[in-house]
C-alpha cells in the first residue's frame, strides 16, 4: 500500500520537476515582459530532440547535452528579437497568438527535420532501479531532481545576489523606472528569453530518457507547466516550483489511483477548478483594479 | 427625503483605509461637489456609490433603498450614471455609437430578435440615433458624430462621456473631474454644460479640482481629507472654514 | 441607410454562392468550397466572441467535437434521428459552455486563454478515451443525414445546404452586430467598466455570446461529421482550435467580412501546401506571427483602413 504510494510519489516528483522548470521559464518571461509564452513547451521538446540528435550523431554525452541546451537558448533569443519585440505594445491576445505561432513554427520545423517518430537515449548513469521502501526509483530521476534543485538554487542566487539578476527584477517591477536608472531593458528581455528557453531545454534533456520524446510533446508539457504557473500564482518564482511539483504529484496520484487513461486531463481539470475557486492561484496576491 | 444618502461609509484596501466613516446626503436637483486634496478618497467614494467597489462598512441609499454592494449595471437601472476621471471611452466605436451605448437599458436587448432583425429593433435603433445626435449637439460635439472615438481630441472625449451618461436619462449623474486636463477655455465650456445638465432636472454630484468652477456652480460642497469628512456646507461656508484652509494650505482656495 | 442598400453585401454573397458552381470544375473543388463554408460559419460565431467581445477562446474545437460525436454516436448506438442528435449535440455543447462560462469570464487575458484551452483539451481527451462509444483514436463512421425520406449525399447537394446555412449565418451575424445587443458586446470590449455603469451586464453578455458561438460550432461539427461520413478525435484537438482562431485573426478581428475571408484563405492554404509534407504547421505559425506583427487587426480591417474607407461603418 505504502510502497505503491511511494512509487506514484517518485514518478510525480520526477515529472513535476520538469513542470517546475517550465513554470520557472514562464515566470521569467512573464515578469520581464508580461508575455505568457505559449511556446515554452517547445523548448522542452527541443532540448530532448536535439540531445537525441547529437548523441545519435556520435557526440559525447556532455557535449550533446550542452548543445541541446545552448541551441534552444539561441532560439529563445531569436524568438524575442523576431517575433516579440516588433509587437511590444500589443494587446494580451495578440501576444498570446504570436507565441502560439512561434510554437507551431518550432514544432513544424523539427517535424520536417527529425520526423514524426518517438525517440530516446540511454539514461545518464545506468538504468538499474534503486529500491526504496518497496518502491523503485530510476537513477535518471535522481538526475532530474538533483539538477532541478541545482538550477533553482542557482536562479535564487542569480536574482538575489547578482547585479544582473536584480536588474531583471527591477525591470519586471517597473520597466520605465529601470530604464531611467540605466538598466538596459532590451538586454534584460533577451536574457530572460534565453534563460527561459534554456530552463525548458534542461527539463527536456533530463526527462527524455524516462519518457521518450517526439516533435509533438511540447504542447502538453508546456501547457502543464503553465498549469503549474497558475497553481502557484502568476509571477511568483517559488510558486512556480511548488506548483510544478504539485501538478506532477497530483497527476501521478490521480493516474495511479483513479484512471491512467485520464492522466493528461488531470492538470486541466485541476486548472479549471483553481481558476473557478481561486482565480489568483495559491500564492497570488489579491489585486483591486483601478478605474 | 434626500435622493442620495451615504451613511458611515468605509472602504479599506488591505491595511489602507481610503474612505472612513463618511456620511452625507444629496437633495434632488442640486449640484453637489466633493473636493479635497489628492488622495483624499474622492474617486474611491464615487466608485463605492456607483457600485464599482463594494463598501467595507456603511450604507448607501438611493431614493430610500439600500444600494451598497449592488452591481453597477443594476444601479444604471435605478437611474444612476457616471463619467470617469481616466477616460473610459470605447475606442473601437464611433462617437455616436458610444452615446448610443448609454441608452442601452431603454432598448430591446433580446439576442434572437436582434439576429433575426425584428422590425421593432431596427426602428427603435434609428430613433435612438436621432436622439444620440441631439445629445451630441447638446454637449457641443455635433461635428464629430460620425468619427471614430479614437480620432477625437481629449477635450471632446471628456464631453463625449457626459453625452453618453446623459443618454441613459439618469436621475443622478456623477462627474469625476470633468475638467481635468482641460485648458481654461474648455473648463469654462464644461462649467456651462454642467449648469445646463443641472437645469434639466438631473442631480449632479461632482468631483473636481478646479476650485473656481466648484465654487461657481455647487449648491453644496463636501470636503474630504485623508478619507474622512472634513466639513460640508455651501461654497461660502466651506471657503471660510479654517480646517479647509489648513488642509489646502499652499493651494489657491 | 436604406433597407435595400443595407442588404447589398448579403446579395453579393448570395450571388457568389449561386455562381460559384459554374466555375467549380469537379467534386474536389466542391469539397474545398464546402469545407470553407463550414469553417466560415464557425468563424463567424467565434469572431463575435474574440473580435467583437474581445474574449479569447483556445478551445472551440472542443465544441465542434461535441457536435460531431453526438451526430456519430446517438443515431448509430441509440437509434436517434440524426436531426435530433444534431440538436442534442448543440444543446450539450451550449450547456457545457454555459456551465463553465460564468466562472471563466470573471477571468481575463492569460487566465481566460488557459481556462478555455483546458476545457477544449478535456473534451478532446474524453473523446479519445471513451473508445467504447467513440472508437477511440481511430474514430468512427457516421450515418448519412436523412431529411423526410430524402438523404443528403454527394458534394453538390451538400454545397447547397451549406450555402444556405452560410447565407443565413452571415445575415444573422450582421444583424446582431448592428443591434443593441451587438453594440453592448463591442462596448464591453472597449471599456468594461464604462459599459457596466451604462447598464450592460457584462458577464451575462460574455456568457451569452460564448454559448452562441459554442452552439454554432457544435452544429457545424455535426454537419462535418455527416458530410464526411467519419469522425476522428482530431476534430476536437488543440490544433483545430488554433486553426479556427487563426482564421478569425487573419481575416480580421471584429470584422464579419474578415471571418469569411479568413476561413476561405486558411482552408485553401493546407490544400495548396499539401505537397509539402509537414510545412503546413510551419506556414500556419508563420502566418500567425507575421499577421500579428504587421497587421494586428487582420486583413479586412487593415485593407479597409488603407483604402480610406471609414473602418467603423465598414464591418
Amino acid at each position: 500500500m505504502f510502497s505503491q504510494f511511494l512509487q506514484f510519489l517518485f514518478s510525480g516528483i520526477t515529472v513535476g520537476a520538469t513542470y517546475a522548470l517550465a513554470a520557472l521559464g514562464f515566470t521569467l518571461i512573464y515578469n520581464a515582459s508580461n508575455v505568457i509564452n505559449f511556446a515554452q513547451g517547445e523548448f522542452i521538446m527541443l532540448g530532448g530532440m536535439l540531445a537525441f540528435y547529437f548523441m545519435q550523431s556520435g557526440l559525447s554525452l556532455p557535449l550533446a547535452l550542452l548543445l541541446a541546451i545552448a541551441i534552444p537558448a539561441v532560439v529563445g533569443v531569436l524568438f524575442e528579437k523576431l517575433a516579440i519585440e516588433p509587437a511590444r505594445d500589443a494587446e494580451v491576445v495578440t501576444l498570446i497568438i504570436i507565441t502560439i505561432g512561434a510554437s507551431l513554427v518550432i514544432r513544424g520545423l523539427i517535424q520536417i527535420w527529425l520526423g514524426k517518430g518517438a525517440h530516446s537515449y540511454p539514461a545518464f548513469s545506468g538504468s538499474e532501479p534503486i529500491q526504496i521502501g518497496g518502491a523503485t526509483l530510476l537513477p535518471q530521476s535522481l538526475w532530474v531532481l538533483g539538477i532541478t534543485a541545482l538550477v533553482v538554487v542557482a536562479l535564487w542566487y542569480f536574482f538575489s545576489r547578482t547585479l544582473a539578476g536584480k536588474a531583471i527584477l527591477a525591470t519586471s517591477c517597473n520597466p520605465l523606472a529601470a530604464q531611467l536608472v540605466g538598466i538596459n531593458t532590451q538586454w534584460v528581455l533577451l536574457v530572460s528569453f534565453a534563460l527561459s528557453a534554456a530552463l525548458g531545454a534542461i527539463g527536456g534533456v533530463l526527462l527524455t530518457p524516462i519518457t521518450l520524446t517526439s516533435y509533438d510533446v511540447g504542447i502538453m508539457l508546456g501547457l502543464k507547466g503553465f498549469v503549474a504557473v497558475v497553481v502557484g500564482g502568476l509571477g511568483s518564482g517559488l510558486g512556480a516550483v511548488v506548483g510544478g511539483l504539485l501538478v506532477g504529484i497530483i497527476e501521478a496520484m490521480a493516474a495511479g489511483y483513479i484512471s491512467s487513461a485520464y492522466k493528461d486531463a488531470i492538470p486541466f481539470i485541476l486548472i479549471l477548478f483553481i481558476l473557478f475557486f481561486m482565480p489568483r492561484g495559491i500564492f497570488g496576491a489579491q489585486v483591486t483594479e483601478r478605474v | 427625503m434626500a435622493l442620495l444618502e451615504v451613511d458611515n461609509l468605509s472602504k479599506s484596501f488591505g491595511g489602507v483605509t481610503a474612505v472612513q466613516n463618511v456620511s452625507f446626503a444629496v437633495d434632488r436637483g442640486l449640484v453637489y461637489s466633493v473636493i479635497g486634496p489628492n488622495g483624499a478618497g474622492k474617486t474611491t467614494l464615487f466608485n463605492l456609490i456607483t457600485g464599482v467597489y463594494t463598501p467595507t462598512e456603511g450604507d448607501i441609499r438611493l431614493d430610500g433603498q439600500s444600494i451598497a454592494g449592488v452591481e453597477p449595471h443594476a444601479l444604471a437601472l435605478k437611474g444612476m450614471a457616471r463619467t470617469f476621471q481616466n477616460l473610459q471611452i470605447c475606442m473601437n466605436m464611433t462617437a455616436l455609437e458610444n452615446v448610443m451605448v448609454g441608452a442601452h437599458l431603454q432598448l430591446d436587448r433580446n439576442l434572437i430578435k436582434a439576429m433575426l432583425r425584428f422590425p421593432g429593433i431596427a426602428r427603435r435603433d434609428s430613433e435612438l440615433k436621432d436622439q444620440a445626435h441631439e445629445l451630441m449637439r447638446f454637449v457641443g460635439l455635433e461635428r464629430y458624430w460620425n468619427l471614430g472615438a479614437s480620432s477625437m481630441p481629449y477635450g471632446a472625449l471628456k464631453r463625449l462621456e457626459i453625452a453618453r451618461a446623459l443618454a441613459a436619462k439618469p436621475q443622478i449623474l456623477f462627474l469625476d473631474e470633468p475638467a481635468a486636463g482641460l485648458n481654461s477655455m474648455e473648463t469654462g465650456e464644461i462649467d456651462e454644460l454642467v449648469r445646463k445638465v443641472a437645469g434639466n432636472d438631473v442631480t449632479v454630484v461632482l468631483v473636481e479640482h478646479d476650485m473656481k468652477m466648484v465654487m461657481n456652480i455647487s449648491d453644496r460642497i463636501l470636503v474630504l481629507d485623508y478619507g474622512k469628512k472634513l466639513t460640508e456646507g455651501t461654497a461660502k461656508e466651506v471657503r471660510e472654514n479654517p480646517d479647509v484652509i489648513a488642509a489646502y494650505l499652499g493651494s489657491n482656495v | 441607410m436604406s433597407v435595400l442598400k443595407r442588404q447589398y453585401p448579403l446579395m453579393i454573397l448570395a450571388g457568389v454562392l449561386l455562381l460559384l458552381p459554374l466555375v467549380l470544375p469537379n467534386n474536389y473543388y466542391y469539397d474545398i468550397a464546402i469545407r470553407m463554408a463550414i469553417n466560415a460559419i464557425i468563424v463567424l460565431g467565434l469572431n463575435l466572441l474574440i473580435g467583437f467581445a474581445g474574449q479569447i477562446s483556445l478551445g472551440h474545437a472542443g465544441f465542434v467535437g461535441v457536435g460531431a460525436y453526438a451526430s456519430a454516436i446517438l443515431p448509430s448506438q441509440f437509434g436517434w434521428h440524426p436531426l435530433l442528435a444534431m440538436g442534442a449535440g448543440a444543446a450539450i455543447a451550449s450547456t457545457i459552455a454555459a456551465i463553465v462560462a460564468r466562472p471563466i469570464f470573471r477571468l481575463k487575458g492569460h487566465y481566460l486563454a488557459m481556462a478555455t484551452l483546458g476545457l477544449g483539451i478535456i473534451i478532446a481527451i474524453v473523446i479519445k478515451n471513451e473508445a467504447a462509444y467513440t472508437g477511440g483514436p481511430d474514430g468512427m463512421p457516421v450515418a448519412p443525414l436523412g431529411l423526410m425520406g430524402f438523404e443528403i449525399s454527394g458534394e453538390k447537394q451538400w454545397y447547397w445546404v451549406l450555402a444556405a446555412i452560410l447565407l443565413f449565418s452571415f445575415w444573422a451575424a450582421r444583424n446582431l452586430i448592428d443591434s443593441p445587443f451587438g453594440r453592448a458586446l463591442r462596448a464591453l470590449h472597449g471599456s468594461e467598466v464604462a459599459s457596466q455603469v451604462m447598464g450592460v451586464d457584462v458577464v451575462r453578455y460574455k456568457v451569452t455570446i460564448f454559448v452562441l458561438s459554442a452552439f454554432f460550432a457544435s452544429l457545424m461539427g455535426s454537419v462535418t461529421a455527416h458530410y464526411i461520413g467519419f469522425v476522428t478525435p482530431n476534430i476536437a484537438d488543440f490544433f483545430h482550435s488554433i486553426e479556427l482562431m487563426t482564421m478569425v485573426v487573419v481575416g480580421g478581428m471584429a470584422s464579419i467580412y474578415g471571418s469569411l475571408i479568413g476561413a476561405v484563405l486558411l482552408t485553401a492554404l493546407p490544400q495548396a501546401l499539401s505537397t509539402f509534407e509537414g510545412w503546413e504547421t510551419v506556414a500556419f505559425g508563420s502566418i500567425l506571427i507575421l499577421c500579428m506583427i504587421f497587421m494586428p487587426k487582420g486583413l479586412v480591417p487593415t485593407l479597409a483602413a488603407r483604402f480610406g474607407r471609414n473602418g467603423q461603418e465598414d464591418r
